[in-house]
């Protein structure tokens, strides 16, 4: 396949010759037609079988309890706390895209920014999953929330646990509402270009009225903006507050006040490399590559290199740390991810992290599909890899060298893995099939305007 | 069991019961009538598949007819009858539901006893403690005895008679006897032979005289596989009398132990009391620290205790003690001439500190060395001087005291000539124990008539015709005499649950007085024992006490003979065979608490391994894990290997008791079955071994994969936290520098006690309640003996959660015994160390909480909810010490009814999802509080006790409040080697430790 099937501006955001009317049809079309690539039958279908497999874990995990994973007395968190956390943290590319790039001004996300958004709603709920689900009595995990009861207890707010309740649900409103807003001109789009009855309907609920109205344009970009400055300090604290359930512990590898920002960046460099993952098959498989240009993959890569250095600068100063502070069990605990039992998983994660994205320094790579394909892949594992680090190899030897232990993950923890993975693909296969992966909307306003007329993102026409 | 004899219940702690409520178990009780019972056993067969012939169609219609008659009686026709622990209808005077009563009782152990009163609730014994009147518990227990009240509730237990595997009644069994005993008495019972285990029973052994008696030519055989056989040949020839040495170890400044792991086993607990004595240091040193010398094979508890530790083959020692008796001037010491680097030091070292102790110091031999090592040891202590005053002898406690090995060889002889038409088994098990070279079944094959009387359908019930089901010792009437001859009452808690019958009975039937119960005949003897006059007040007394004031026996002189020792044997590969420290040798091995008791120096659990020195292994290219094959003398077993840091090289060691034929559903066929490399001759060492790694693996679950605390075995050096965790020291040091620094080198600041450096908290300090529960727990007198994991168990409803669990590293026990070996693999330093909650002031588990289910209590621990927890595990992660225990299943065990009956009922039974760690026992803690209300009073010291501070034969484990000054903990807390664990984490434990402190020989190790 070649790199770039349009030719001209390799700075373009928009390929050439795209009209209104092209992006419209282009777009919509992709929702209302019934000829879909092979691809997303296979893919889906696939994943909707790992999906079923998440139903089956959940069942046992319901009937035999949490034993079936692999947690003991040391590591009391596994690959339940892992997943959340992984997940959590692709959930934010999302919200950056949508908000933070919104509010710079970064014409470039609009085209990925629906699709990063979906992946967010996705992952929140891959994510929330697993807090409810890793609970001994799952059946009492809602005494988590603030409800009052007639035990006239409270959660225990000095829990960073509360804290996690807090910040995710909030996430998860907040990211909803946003997508959804985002959606409602589009599906106003899709309404207007059904043919069927049931596609009709069902998009024109959806669309809730829009009439394309100066009034409804007019409300929807205060909405959009105030939703965007909301979301934006959410970017920060929620990877925040998810690294205080391990800053605010005591157990060496976890006690580290660097573990805010350098969650949120790793955070915004999953979520990349997650948005790479997605739309790289997307844009071969729909042929929008004049949608998701090769600007788009170079500016996302570039991205991708920043947050790794921030997050190589986490790992160095967290190292640095451990000597500086002349705590022994700190020293320890790095020397016991160098050479310790999970050493592999360590330097493996130095390598998928830190070493393996620097290839994106070279230009002609951050635009080439493979290498991008390669480095997401690489920063997925890695970015896996580093809670594993966390919660795993910190918990495994604390203290106490009596109370030293193992962990592997059992074979419920791998199929609980892979079935919120499926469960996440069979989602955005199915958002890819029913709702419009590309802003329609937020689109025309790249389309090259008659002179005169300002071009620009959403800024410019929040000035109608 | 008749109205008086429940009447007979006595009260220790409470006030003395009269009248007490009439026990009964099953309808059979009430209505009588054995074709019931019949049903009963049948209806819930838990011997189904040794059934040979099924219930007839009629039989079956008879015996419903008869259980619907029953039925009509009451409606209650189950085993259980749930009507019995509803609330009393008419309440039993002086009996209040919710509050226990205490009865003192007896529990016999092996060749001896130990004194016990137990907790009763509602006619339900569910925990054992020590009784302090009596010589063998002195308020202690062991590990084995707490695990007693489950082996009371195992469903596994026989539970009916039957005669080939059909269940048959007590009456059918009675005429069989009958019958054959008939056959016998022509013959003055010339075929009939009587095998029981250790007799310590006066009743008993007053009975079986008297069938003697009837049948002049019968014989009485004992048989113990873990017995004193060495000991008395030793004592024959060293006095030409069988003596028993009973060592008062609080005398001794000097011990040397030749082998002998006298600290654990049935006369560990009395021995342990009196050897703490002269281990704990107080008051900045100004003590009299004993020493301690072991010379061993394989590492015990008793070496780990030591000062000194010499790992010698178990063949070796012999020459070793010649060496020390010979520097010490003992005469005929023949074969110490040969130099050996290895013991020459340490026995020239031994002897002078020995010698320089005259008459406070002891030497013990082994029950595993010969008996001339034995001789040698007599001869030792009597030119140290130490007979009559820190040992001495005593007639041994068990009756009918002839050798247990001659007495089963000729039993076997006479069996396989078909001189034995009648034999009798009750409470032991040869066809599993029997030396190999015997072959015992194949000779109980050849006996006309076998009975086998035991509390299990066991590999000796299945090579019988007879098996009657026993009573558990909690559900009989009996009595026992200690090792120093102290007599006491076993005396029943409960009705026999399965209708056990006592060996009492048993004898009883064979001396036509079956209509004597076993409270009877246990009357009858005592009659004789206190006098008819003022019986009644006396027995009453006895039975209030649980033992016999001043009955302990007088000393015998013994006269010493000339030594004369046999020729010392070349040392070869040797294996040597020890009964195991959890389920000694066998007879506990349907004990879930102890087979999941991590074995103290091995931490292994459900398994028994063959332990072989570091240097050996590496010779033989075996790793922990490897399946061995064992040769020795033509046989062959196969047990998984374990390096052992302080095992003795070319020496391999064994526990006793594994590979079990028929043990129920978790004991059979787990381990390796050392009996079957246990001959006559080589009972406790077998010389010529080899060992051949088989290339398959297993398995082993140990709780505590770390051993050391100077380096991982990655090469990642931890030496730096060494004082945080355990602080070691040497009495010389600590008396010139007495303070919690005493132990290091280096006087580091970053070590202080952290306490009142750094109090700042984000968040407000708990305010102090009426009362601050602390704990200090002694590190020099603990020897992890296990019987404070095991109380706790016991005490807490702490469920077993198996091998595979214990493999995930799920281990539920709330206090672990942590052990590490220090210096080189080969001779290293053992040190253990319990860890139960440290109930910390700030801690780390109760911030982390989201739902508020552990939160700190106004008298400064850290309660638990269970109601409360979501399992959220996180205060597990937070915990530094990791002391919390989460139940990742549903490990308790919500099913057996029987084992229902013996759980505390003041203890939550946690179920899954829910995290359960050490709360000092507040059930104990809430019942004081309540009662010292109630007399508007405040709770004194000492008044509540914790389940691991109540069996501590070392009282190592103190409790109280530590706001009160004159507390005993808060003297404990003053102490200058008091310290806490972690405590620069700042968690403020309330539990803290006091260090270490040795008193090595500076000429066996100079002082740093």
């Amino acid at each position: 396949m070649s790199q770039s099937t349009h030719h001209g501006d390799p700075d373009a955001l928009i390929g050439p010759g795209h009209t209104m009317a092209t992006l419209t049809d282009k777009i919509s079309g992709i929702v209302l037609t019934q000829k879909h690539p092979l691809q997303w039958f296979a893919i889906t279908g696939i994943a909707a079988i790992f999906a079923s497999l998440l139903g089956l874990t959940v069942l046992n995990l319901f009937f035999t309890g949490i034993g079936v994973w692999g947690p003991n007395n040391p590591v009391g968190w596994g690959f339940d706390i892992i997943n959340f956390v992984w997940w959590i943290g692709i959930g934010h590319a999302g919200t950056l895209i949508s908000a933070i790039l919104l509010l710079l001004k970064q014409e470039w996300r609009t085209s990925i920014n629906r699709s990063a958004e979906a992946m967010t709603v996705f992952a929140v709920m891959c994510a929330g999953m697993y807090p409810l689900l890793h609970t001994g009595r799952p059946w009492l995990a809602y005494w988590l929330l603030p409800i009052p009861n007639t035990m006239g207890m409270w959660p225990q707010f000095r829990s960073p646990l509360i804290w996690d309740v807090f910040a995710v649900s909030t996430y998860a409103t907040v990211s909803m509402l946003f997508w959804y807003v985002g959606l409602i001109p589009d599906f106003a789009v899709l309404r207007d270009k059904a043919t069927k009855k049931v596609q009709k309907v069902v998009y024109g609920m959806l669309a809730l009225g829009w009439r394309n109205a100066a009034r409804h344009w007019d409300r929807y970009e205060t909405a959009y903006l105030l939703l965007a400055g909301m979301s934006t300090p959410l970017v920060l604290s929620v990877h925040t507050v998810v690294s205080f359930d391990f800053a605010a512990g005591i157990i060496p590898g976890w006690h580290t006040t660097v573990f805010p920002p350098y969650f949120v960046a790793g955070a915004i460099f999953a979520g990349f490399a997650m948005v790479l993952t997605l739309s790289i098959p997307l844009r071969i498989w729909y042929g929008v590559d004049d949608l998701i240009t090769d600007k788009h993959l170079d500016n996302m890569a570039k991205v991708l290199l920043a947050t790794g250095w921030i997050v190589t600068y986490g790992y160095a100063v967290e190292a640095f740390m451990c000597f500086y502070s002349g705590s022994t069990y700190e020293e320890f605990m790095l020397l016991n991810r160098l050479k310790g039992p999970y050493w592999f998983q360590y330097w493996s994660l130095l390598l998928t992290n830190c070493l393996l994205p620097q290839i994106m320094w070279i230009p002609k790579l951050r635009r080439n599909i493979w290498a991008l394909y390669f480095v997401a892949m690489s920063v997925n594992i890695g970015m896996w890899l580093e809670r594993y680090i966390i919660i795993v190899v910190s918990l495994h030897r604390d203290f106490l060298p009596s109370s030293w232990g193992m962990y592997a993950g059992s074979r419920w923890d791998w199929a609980m893995f892979l079935g919120t993975l499926g469960f996440f693909t069979t989602a955005f296969m199915l958002f890819v099939r029913f709702l419009p992966m590309i802003s329609i909307a937020e689109m025309k306003a790249l389309v090259p305007h008659k002179p005169g007329l300002t071009t620009g993102g959403r800024g410019a026409a929040a000035h109608h | 069991m008749t109205e008086s004899t429940a009447n007979e219940l006595q009260g220790t702690a409470e006030a003395p019961v009269r009248g007490a409520k009439r026990f009964w178990k099953s309808l059979e009780e009430v209505e009588g009538g054995e074709t019931f019972e019949q049903f009963l056993a049948r209806e819930y067969p838990s011997q189904s598949h040794v059934f040979q012939d099924p219930p007839q169609r009629r039989e079956f219609m008879k015996l419903m007819g008869a259980s619907l008659a029953l039925a009509g009686v009451t409606a209650a026709c189950t085993r259980q009858p749930k009507e019995t622990i509803y609330a009393y209808a008419k309440n039993p005077e002086t009996t209040l539901p919710g509050k226990p009563m205490y009865f003192a009782t007896t529990m016999p152990w092996a060749a001896g006893a130990i004194g016990l009163v137990v907790e009763s609730h509602e006619g339900r014994p569910t925990k054992i403690e020590g009784n302090e009147l009596h010589s063998g518990s002195l308020g202690a227990t062991d590990a084995m005895t707490q695990a007693t009240v489950l082996g009371l509730y195992d469903n596994q237990r026989s539970q009916t008679i039957t005669e080939r595997g059909t269940i048959k009644t007590w009456n059918d069994f009675a005429a069989s006897l009958k019958a054959a005993l008939g056959e016998q008495s022509a013959a003055q019972g010339a075929g009939l032979r009587i095998l029981t285990g250790a007799v310590v029973s006066p009743t008993l052994a007053g009975q079986i005289q008297q069938v003697l008696a009837v049948f002049p030519k019968a014989r009485w055989v004992v048989w113990e596989p873990v017995n004193r056989d060495n000991a008395r040949r030793g004592a024959m020839q060293a006095f030409g009398r069988d003596v028993q040495v009973l060592p008062d170890f609080a005398k001794a400044s000097v011990v040397l132990s030749l082998e002998a792991d006298f600290l654990s086993g049935p006369e560990g607990v009395r021995n342990t009391k009196a050897f703490a004595k002269r281990r704990k240091v107080r008051g900045g040193g100004v003590v009299d620290m004993n020493r301690l010398y072991v010379a061993e094979s394989a590492p015990s508890i008793t070496g780990a205790s030591a000062d000194h530790h010499l790992p010698l083959r178990s063949s070796e020692i012999d020459a070793f003690a010649r060496k020390v008796a010979r520097a010490l001037g003992v005469k005929n010491v023949t074969g110490a001439d040969g130099a050996d680097a290895r013991m020459d030091k340490f026995a020239q070292a031994v002897a002078k500190d020995l010698a320089a102790h005259k008459g406070a110091s002891l030497v013990v031999a082994g029950s595993g060395q010969p008996p001339h090592v034995h001789a040698l040891a007599h001869a030792m202590n009597a030119a140290l001087g130490n007979v009559g005053k820190t040992l001495v002898h005593v007639a041994p406690a068990e009756f009918q005291p002839a050798g247990h090995a001659e007495g089963l060889q000729q039993l076997v002889q006479e069996m396989n000539s078909g001189a034995v038409q009648l034999l009798l088994v009750s409470e032991t098990n040869p066809v599993y124990t029997a030396p190999a070279e015997l072959d015992f079944a194949g000779a109980l094959a050849k006996v006309k008539l076998r009975a086998h009387h035991g509390l299990y359908q066991d590999e000796t019930a299945m090579g019988c015709d007879w098996h009657v089901n026993a009573a558990h010792f909690l559900e009989s009437w009996s009595d026992g005499r200690a090792a120093d001859g102290t007599l006491s009452i076993v005396q029943p808690l409960i009705l026999p649950l399965y209708n056990g019958k006592t060996a009492h009975d048993l004898f009883a039937l064979m001396l036509d007085k079956g209509t004597m119960s076993a409270y009877d005949l246990v009357r009858e003897q005592w009659q004789k024992q206190l006098g008819a006059d003022g019986f009644e007040a006396k027995w009453r007394r006895v039975l209030h006490d649980g033992v016999l004031a001043n009955s302990q026996g007088s000393a015998i002189a013994a006269e010493l003979q000339n030594l004369q020792l046999p020729a010392v044997a070349a040392p070869s590969m040797e294996l040597t065979f020890t009964p195991d420290p959890s389920i000694h040798d066998g007879r506990f091995a349907l004990n879930g608490w102890l087979q999941e008791l991590p074995k103290p120096l091995t931490k292994l659990t459900w398994d028994n391994v063959a332990q072989i020195s570091p240097a050996t292994a590496e010779r033989l290219g075996v790793k922990s894990g490897d399946v061995v094959e064992l040769e020795a003398g033509g046989r062959k077993i196969t047990a998984p290997a374990w390096i052992q840091p302080g095992q003795a090289d070319d020496s391999v060691q064994i526990a006793l008791g594994f590979g079990r034929k028929r043990a129920g559903s978790f004991a059979t066929d787990l381990g390796s079955n050392a009996y079957a490399l246990r001959t006559t001759a080589g009972a406790w060492a077998v010389g010529g071994l080899s060992v051949r790694n088989t290339g398959e693996k297993h398995v082993l679950a140990s709780t505590q994969g770390h051993d050391r605390l100077d380096v991982t075995p990655e090469g990642i050096p931890i030496a730096a936290r060494r004082d945080d965790v355990l602080r070691v020291g040497t009495i010389d040091r600590f008396r010139q520098a007495p303070d919690a620094h005493y132990m290091t080198a280096e006087e580091s600041a970053r070590h202080g006690e952290g306490h009142g450096e750094h109090e700042t908290s984000i968040y407000a300090k708990h305010a102090r309640g009426e009362y601050a529960w602390g704990m200090v727990i002694d590190l020099n007198a603990c020897t992890a003996c296990n019987a404070c994991v095991v109380a706790c168990q016991s005490e807490n409803n702490i469920p077993v959660v198996g091998k595979k669990e214990i493999l995930r590293g799920r281990e539920m026990h709330w206090i672990r015994i942590d052990r590490y070996f220090d210096g080189e693999r080969e001779r290293p330093k053992i040190h253990v160390q319990p860890i139960p909650c440290m109930q910390c002031e700030n801690a780390p588990c109760e911030t982390v909480c989201p739902v508020a289910a552990t939160a700190h209590g106004p008298e400064g621990l850290n309660e638990m909810t269970y109601n409360r927890c979501v399992g959220t595990r996180y205060c597990a992660n937070n915990c530094p010490y990791k002391v919390r225990r989460f139940n990742f299943f549903l490990y308790s065990d919500y099913s057996t009814e029987s084992l229902k009956l013996g759980r505390n009922p003041d203890v939550t039974v946690r179920s899954r999802g829910v995290m359960e760690k050490c709360t000092y026992c507040v059930q104990r803690i809430n019942r004081a509080r309540l009662s010292a209300h109630k007399q508007n009073r405040k709770v004194q010291d000492g008044e509540i006790v914790t389940a691991c501070q109540q069996v501590c034969p070392a009282d190592a484990i103190t409790f109280g409040n530590v706001d009160e000054p004159t507390s005993q903990v808060a003297a404990l807390k003053r102490e200058p080697h008091n310290y806490g664990l972690l405590a620069e984490l700042n968690t403020f434990p309330r539990t803290t430790f006091l260090g270490k402190v040795t008193n090595p020989n500076p000429e066996l190790e100079p002082s740093a």
